[in-house]
């Protein structure tokens, strides 16, 4: 079982990620939990999301404490919120950031595998908006290798519409962009 | 054969709802159901199912709605949590008074004060008294399946009593999981139409809910009573029958490895999986735990009960409600009511835990198992004790 | 006539006879009577609309009286008969 925690601010489209994530996992035949973190949350407020994905079934529903893999939405929570609590020894850290993986190892004092990606630029540029979530999906599935790229689309047409090839276009390009580093 | 997908649950049980061809729903929204409410006024809205979707000003006027339209013979449904199903709680008796088979899904959340939209069981366990048959659910399928199941086992004629299931807000409702909705067809065969005991018509005028004095109150309690203990009978087809469509059997009182188990712990609602898992890493040590979850809430099912708990030398009642100043959590006390005349009996302990929302991991599961396998005097039996709490 | 047992009783107490409330004759409650003097009955129906019994009924003649069954002497009828047409008798 892989299990991710997503830090975000509220609005930015963490428990959408989660969702889509878990619906095209099932939809591949796997077993996985999507779910947010209870809070009265608003745009804004750091928030977390978590992602359970396994082969067989979950019966665990608590929630996540060690979890295998921490993806940070939005930068600007390192050092407002400890991103790497908890995480497993040899787990994975995923940035969206333009930074490089060794200056977020550094800034976070941290020395396991790091990976990142310019995700908000990528959104911009392929999406015309600064939403980095779906674009920051790709950059999970190359660290963790859980499932295939092609494995979200139906879940993101389902989601997005009209919008949805976009979406896929930022998702593809982080996940050939990204760096990771261990 | 329905497809196997992942949803978010509370939209799933909009979804299932949505498929039972009901005549109306009357539903306000309140965190954390309030994904149910918007799901389906968007089926209604859409066109999507052929219902009316009655916007109320509070819960109270939700249930009257449900109550009124019940009483003129329409399929109604509706749904609340916490403060929402507190607002509904005069109206519940009668619902069931009137004999009018409404399902109602509860998202349970916590009861104020302090104000707290996180899961646990304080909303409805204040409404045990109300004479609704009442369901616990631990999963995705499991709330779809008896979203629909509601309906077949409160309209059956000798039945004719609502319905709640309950349904661990947030826990549950936001969680996105695999599941295997039934399809129009599927539950159009298991789901027969919708014949009322008696209907407000015009052609043929009734009166409902009227005025008894105490000449005839005690025998109308009494026949209420009666009603609700025969329904567990239509329950058990009920379910037997959806076992036979679906493949998905349920029982009042479901049972994980406790058939040689020496200690036993008994949960209601999702925390149940996490349990299992407790229940596993026992097994592993050589410790022969073992885990009831109580599924029938209401009519209580005490000869499963009885019959799970078996050998059992302890047992752990988990709750996630208290009766302040009294006996303790209420499925603790229900349960120690259950054995008090049996000369076999196990030493009963009770943890009240997972209170407005406090995560439950699996080292809490172990860590009780391992406190009462501790208590070698017993001191611990028969009281109740908030788990986890800073002292 | 007896009372039902529990097992008698009809599921959710629905009263399906309509009007059984008219075999309850409350006409027994009453100490006082309404009298009409149909010489001052101009016919207006007043007595007829605010009775709240609805037992006030119009004859062929067109002059109006109270069904003694249920008339339970309330007396607004002849608070309300602005020609004073009905009067209140101490029953016997």
């Amino acid at each position: 079982m892989i299990e991710v925690r997503w830090h975000g601010r509220g609005g930015q489209g963490a428990v959408t990620s989660v969702e889509l994530l878990a619906v095209a996992a099932i939809a591949a035949g796997k077993f996985a939990q999507g779910f947010p973190s209870f809070g009265p949350e608003r745009r804004g407020a750091p928030v977390t999301a978590f992602t359970r994905i396994d082969d067989k079934k979950i019966n665990v529903r608590s929630g996540i404490y060690e979890p295998d893999v921490v993806l940070v939405l939005d930068a600007s929570l390192i050092g407002l919120v400890n991103v790497t609590d908890g995480l497993k020894p040899g787990g994975k850290l995923v940035v969206n950031t333009a930074k490089s993986p060794d200056e977020i190892r550094k800034e976070l004092n941290f020395s396991g595998t790091v990976a990142t990606v310019d995700g908000t630029g990528i959104a911009r540029k392929e999406m015309g908006v600064p939403i980095a979530n779906t674009t920051m999906i790709g950059a999970l599935l190359k660290v963790t290798g859980v499932m295939e790229l092609d494995a979200m689309k139906e879940s993101v047409e389902h989601r997005f519409g009209r919008i949805a090839q976009k979406n896929l276009n930022a998702m593809k390009r982080a996940y050939d962009e990204i760096k990771i580093s261990n | 054969m329905g497809k196997r997908i992942g949803m978010e649950v509370a939209v799933a049980v909009a979804e299932a709802v949505g498929l039972c061809n009901i005549d109306m729903a009357a539903v306000y929204p309140i965190t954390p159901q309030s994904h149910i409410a918007e799901h389906l006024s968007d089926l209604v809205a859409d066109g999507k199912i052929d219902a009316e979707f009655v916007t109320v000003e509070s819960e109270h006027s939700a249930m009257s709605a449900v109550i009124g339209a019940s009483g003129a013979g329409a399929r109604s449904y509706t749904a609340t949590s916490s403060q929402g199903l507190m607002l509904m709680h005069e109206l519940l008796p009668i619902a069931s008074a009137m004999r009018l088979p409404i399902t109602m899904a509860i998202a349970n959340r916590a009861v104020s004060g302090p104000l707290n939209i996180l899961n646990d069981h304080s909303d409805i366990m204040p409404q045990r008294d109300s004479g609704w048959i009442s369901i616990f659910v631990e999963n995705a399928q499991e709330s779809v399946d008896m979203s629909i199941i509601a309906f077949k086992i409160a309209e059956n004629k000798d039945v004719m009593l609502p319905v709640n299931i309950n349904i661990d807000g947030f826990q549950l409702t936001h969680m996105v999981e695999p599941f295997e909705m039934p399809t129009q067809e599927e539950v159009n065969n298991f789901l027969p139409p919708f014949v009322p005991h008696a209907t407000l018509h015009p052609a043929k005028p009734v009166t409902m809910g009227a005025f008894a004095m105490s000449d005839y109150f005690a025998e109308i309690m009494k026949a209420k009573d009666e009603a609700l203990k025969n329904s567990k009978k239509v329950i058990l087809q009920v379910w037997d029958e959806w076992a036979k469509m679906f493949g998905r059997s349920y029982k009042p009182v479901e049972t994980y490895k406790a058939d040689d188990a020496d200690i036993l712990m008994l949960t209601m609602g999702s925390m149940g999986e996490t349990a299992q898992m407790a229940i596993d890493e026992l097994r592993a040590k050589g410790v022969k735990a073992g885990l009831i979850k109580l599924r029938l809430w209401r009519p209580f099912p005490f000869a499963e009960i009885k019959a799970a708990v078996k050998n059992a030398k302890k047992l752990i009642v988990t709750d996630r409600a208290v009766s302040f100043g009294g006996p303790g959590g209420p499925v603790f006390s229900e349960i120690k009511s259950a054995f008090y005349a049996e000369a076999q009996r196990p030493l009963i302990y009770n943890y009240i835990y997972g209170l407005g929302g406090r995560d439950v991991p699996v080292g809490d599961f172990t860590g009780m198992f391992e406190k009462v396998l501790a208590d070698a005097g017993n001191k611990a039996v028969d009281t109740y004790e908030f788990w986890g709490v800073r002292e | 006539m007896a009372l039902k047992s529990w097992r008698e009783l009809p599921i959710g107490c629905v009263v399906s006879e309509p009007g059984s409330a008219s075999e309850y004759h409350t006409g027994s409650w009453r100490s006082q009577r309404p009298v009409w003097n149909d010489s001052k009955c101009i016919k207006c129906g007043i007595c007829y609309v605010f009775c709240p019994e609805g037992c006030v009924q119009q004859g062929e003649d067109g002059f109006f009286a109270a069904n003694m069954d249920y008339c339970k002497g309330c007396g607004i009828c002849a608070h309300e008969c602005w020609p004073r047409a009905i009067a209140m008798i101490e029953e016997g």
